[in-house]
């Protein structure tokens, strides 16, 4: 479970929040923006959740480093919008075929606010989070039943070890002669014979896993009980009520500022 | 049989028990008569495909009633197994799907959060078993940075945890390296002591085993018990045909097979080659030196992270060295003297070099035997005449005429053994490196395979042999190359 490991202080006042009142502030946060098409309640979103990085225990140079592909993502959907948006407003530049106008500004820099501002709840949960301690969690306070959220942590655990039989699988194949080339036809169909013998593994793996579990009594209909308490304190809900101001607040002020897009009307 | 307890119900009963598995033709169990009293250690042999797992998973009661057909009658302290797997624990062979949980604590909590304990039970007792297993960290270590032996010392502990009173084993050291082999029935040895629970262990092989059982029970494929009893009585009635059979008696000597031609040309030579995987902070294998001769069998022996598979795939011209170089030479394949073997086209590399991967299923490209035989002499450019004949005398040299339809990922694992060896062979490559060919073989398969070994050896081919098993050193090698650990 290498990847999926926190990258943040575990100590930081959020970090120690429940995860489920981590998962459900994010999810508040994530609904209020995307009722509105329009750069202002992103804006606000994005300040506030840069402000509380560090109260996740987060910094932004590691935080820049794991996800700089994001950074390049929404780089590049922005240019997109710079050179195919929908010319609307005044024009800014024109040069040639090629037409800025602040519709498309406005366009591409909300699009920008809007993948930050939606994907920084997500990644702070997770960077925060010990995968054990969220399945927990569901279990316990969120009562998701157990055998989907155990049943899931415990597969997470074997997702590294599908990459190992890959590498088994391509050598493996080379060792017999067979190896695709520069012919693509041939790296397909060798890319599709692979695949299905990975699944074929994975399937394997898992099954002797589920007899694993099941061997040490899990979901035999007895009630469970938990090793790890998830307590749910008034920190907890008053992180989750932050939350939802922020979201109000953002709303509030796309609707002020006369900007408010609503997505469905 | 010792009869310790004379209480009127025993632990564990069969009468005339089978079991097959939906969808297949074949009883894997059959008329088993068994019974074994409270506070037994019995150790069940037999032969590949006598069922011996199928059994066990019986006992554990984790053949669900719908995945298959019974006959006869099984019972656990009187009751259905399923209705009692909480009193019962059951450890299996591959250390990485026994564990669940990513830290060690949590793990060995699992089977009693299962069992409803209150919490504050559950850790003072997670630390009792931790202790009783002889587990070197505490609850927080993460699972996977543990070696295999500690793994399954672990996995253990969290069997143990909930005091199960019947302890079913299979093959728990099949994965291990000689080391954590003897970590393992260390720990289960204390723990045997301490819960006087009543057991049934599955174990290849059998003298590191016999130390822990008091009774010896032989199943027969098919056809029920063929011998119980205290193991010295049953050795001695029926040593030879159980050696006959395929099962490991101990004290049954095997021949060795020195290699009879002179020491021919070395084939592949490595120059301090080692690799370190990208980011890694040890490398997986440091500065090796070794040449590969023909009509020599070379042994790369180890303990487990000490890189000898790693080793394997180098020598294999499957991975290129991050350190130092291979060097083909002429007598291999004049035209490629130049080129490191991981840089070769795959049609020159599989007439040259053949690799037999740990895991055969790795291996199987297509859906029949047949085909799995005839892939690589097509892909290099053989006829069609010259590919039959190749794999006619493969399926009969090999003993897969019988299965030569038969879609490779249902054979056995001694079956899939063969295939795996034959496909490399049906290249002729003058080079063969086996990563744990014997690993988890009857005795009898073991025989066939290393007499196969020999075989190709004497013919002036070079054979490496990564391993673990102390026998295919003993029977086969001629020159050894021994790893050291990780530093």
């Amino acid at each position: 479970m290498r990847f999926a490991e926190p990258i943040a202080d575990p100590a930081a006042p959020l970090a120690r929040r429940n995860p489920t009142a981590k998962v459900a502030a994010a999810l508040v946060v994530t609904v209020a923006l995307v009722v509105s098409l329009d750069p202002v309640a992103p804006a606000v979103a994005l300040a506030v959740e840069l402000a509380v990085l560090p109260l996740f225990g987060l910094r932004y140079r590691a935080l820049a480093a794991r996800f700089w592909p994001l950074l390049v993502a929404a780089g590049g959907a922005a240019l997109t919008y710079l050179v195919f948006g929908q010319r609307t407003g005044e024009v800014l530049v024109s040069a040639g075929p090629w037409v800025l106008t602040t519709g498309m500004l406005v366009s591409g820099a909300s699009l920008v606010l809007r993948v930050f501002a939606l994907a920084l709840p997500g990644i702070a949960v997770f960077a925060s989070t010990d995968p054990t301690d969220l399945a927990d969690s569901l279990v316990q306070n969120a009562k998701m039943p157990a055998r989907f959220a155990l049943g899931a942590l415990a597969a997470l655990r074997l997702l590294p070890l599908l990459g190992n039989d890959w590498e088994m699988l391509r050598m493996a194949r080379r060792a017999r002669g067979v190896d695709a080339g520069g012919n693509p036809l041939a790296r397909l169909r060798m890319f599709a014979s692979m695949t299905f013998a990975m699944l074929v593994h994975a399937i394997r793996r898992g099954t002797q896993l589920a007899t694993a579990m099941d061997a040490r009594g899990f979901d035999s209909g007895l009630p469970r009980s938990y090793a790890r308490e998830q307590p749910f304190r008034a920190a907890d809900a008053a992180l989750v009520a932050g939350a939802v101001a922020l979201s109000i607040v953002a709303v509030a002020a796309s609707v002020a500022t006369g900007v408010f897009n609503p997505v469905f009307r | 049989m010792t009869g310790r307890s004379s209480s009127p119900v025993a632990h564990v009963e069969l009468r005339g028990f089978g079991w097959r598995h939906a969808g297949r033709r074949a009883w894997a169990l059959r008329g088993v008569d068994l019974r074994v009293e409270r506070g037994e250690r019995v150790l069940l042999l037999g032969p590949s495909g006598a069922g011996k797992s199928t059994l066990l998973a019986a006992l554990a009661g984790l053949l669900a009633a719908d995945s298959g057909e019974q006959e006869g009658t099984l019972t656990v302290g009187g009751a259905d197994p399923r209705e009692r797997r909480h009193r019962t624990g059951a450890l299996f062979q591959d250390p990485q799907t026994q564990l669940i949980m990513a830290r060690s604590g949590d793990d060995v909590a699992f089977g009693l959060e299962n069992l409803g304990v209150p919490r504050e039970a559950i850790w003072p007792r997670v630390a009792e078993v931790l202790r009783l297993v002889g587990f070197p960290y505490g609850p927080d270590r993460r699972t996977d940075a543990l070696s295999g032996g500690e793994q399954q010392r672990l996995a253990l502990a969290g069997v143990l945890a909930p005091d199960p009173d019947l302890l079913l084993l299979d093959e728990p050291t099949a994965n291990l390296d000689p080391a954590g082999g003897v970590l393992v029935r260390e720990a289960v040895r204390a723990a045997l002591e301490a819960a006087g629970a009543t057991l049934v262990l599955v174990e290849h092989r059998v003298a590191e085993s016999l130390p822990l059982v008091d009774r010896v029970v032989v199943l027969e494929p098919g056809g029920g018990v063929m011998a119980d009893g205290p193991p010295e009585a049953v050795f001695a009635a029926h040593g030879g045909s159980l050696a006959e059979a395929g099962v490991w008696v101990p004290g049954v000597p095997i021949a060795t097979r020195r290699s009879t031609v002179p020491a021919g040309d070395a084939l592949l030579t490595a120059e301090a080659v080692g690799f370190r995987h990208p980011g890694a902070a040890r490398p997986a294998l440091a500065g090796v030196d070794v040449s590969v001769r023909a009509g020599r069998a070379l042994a790369v022996t180890g303990p487990n992270g000490s890189g000898k598979s790693t080793l394997a795939l180098i020598l294999g011209g499957l991975l290129g060295p991050t350190t130092g170089a291979v060097h083909a030479t002429a007598a291999l394949g004049a035209s490629l003297v130049g080129r490191p073997p991981h840089r070769w086209r795959a049609t020159d590399l599989t007439t040259r070099i053949g690799s037999v991967f740990q895991d055969p299923e790795h291996q199987f490209v297509t859906s029949r035997v047949r085909d799995e035989l005839a892939l690589g002499p097509q892909r290099t450019g053989r006829s069609p005449a010259e590919v039959s004949a190749t794999v006619s005398r493969l399926l009969d040299s090999l003993r897969l005429d019988r299965l030569a339809e038969a879609n490779p990922y249902t054979l056995s694992g001694g079956e899939q053994r063969r295939l795996s060896v034959a496909t490399a062979l049906a290249t002729a490559p003058r080079v063969l490196v086996l990563d744990e060919p014997t690993f988890g073989q009857d005795r009898r398969t073991w025989l066939e395979l290393v007499d196969m070994l020999a075989r190709l050896r004497d013919e002036g081919r070079a054979v490496v042999a990564v391993t673990h098993d102390p026998d295919v050193v003993e029977a086969l090698a001629d020159d050894r190359l021994d790893l050291a650990a990780a530093p």
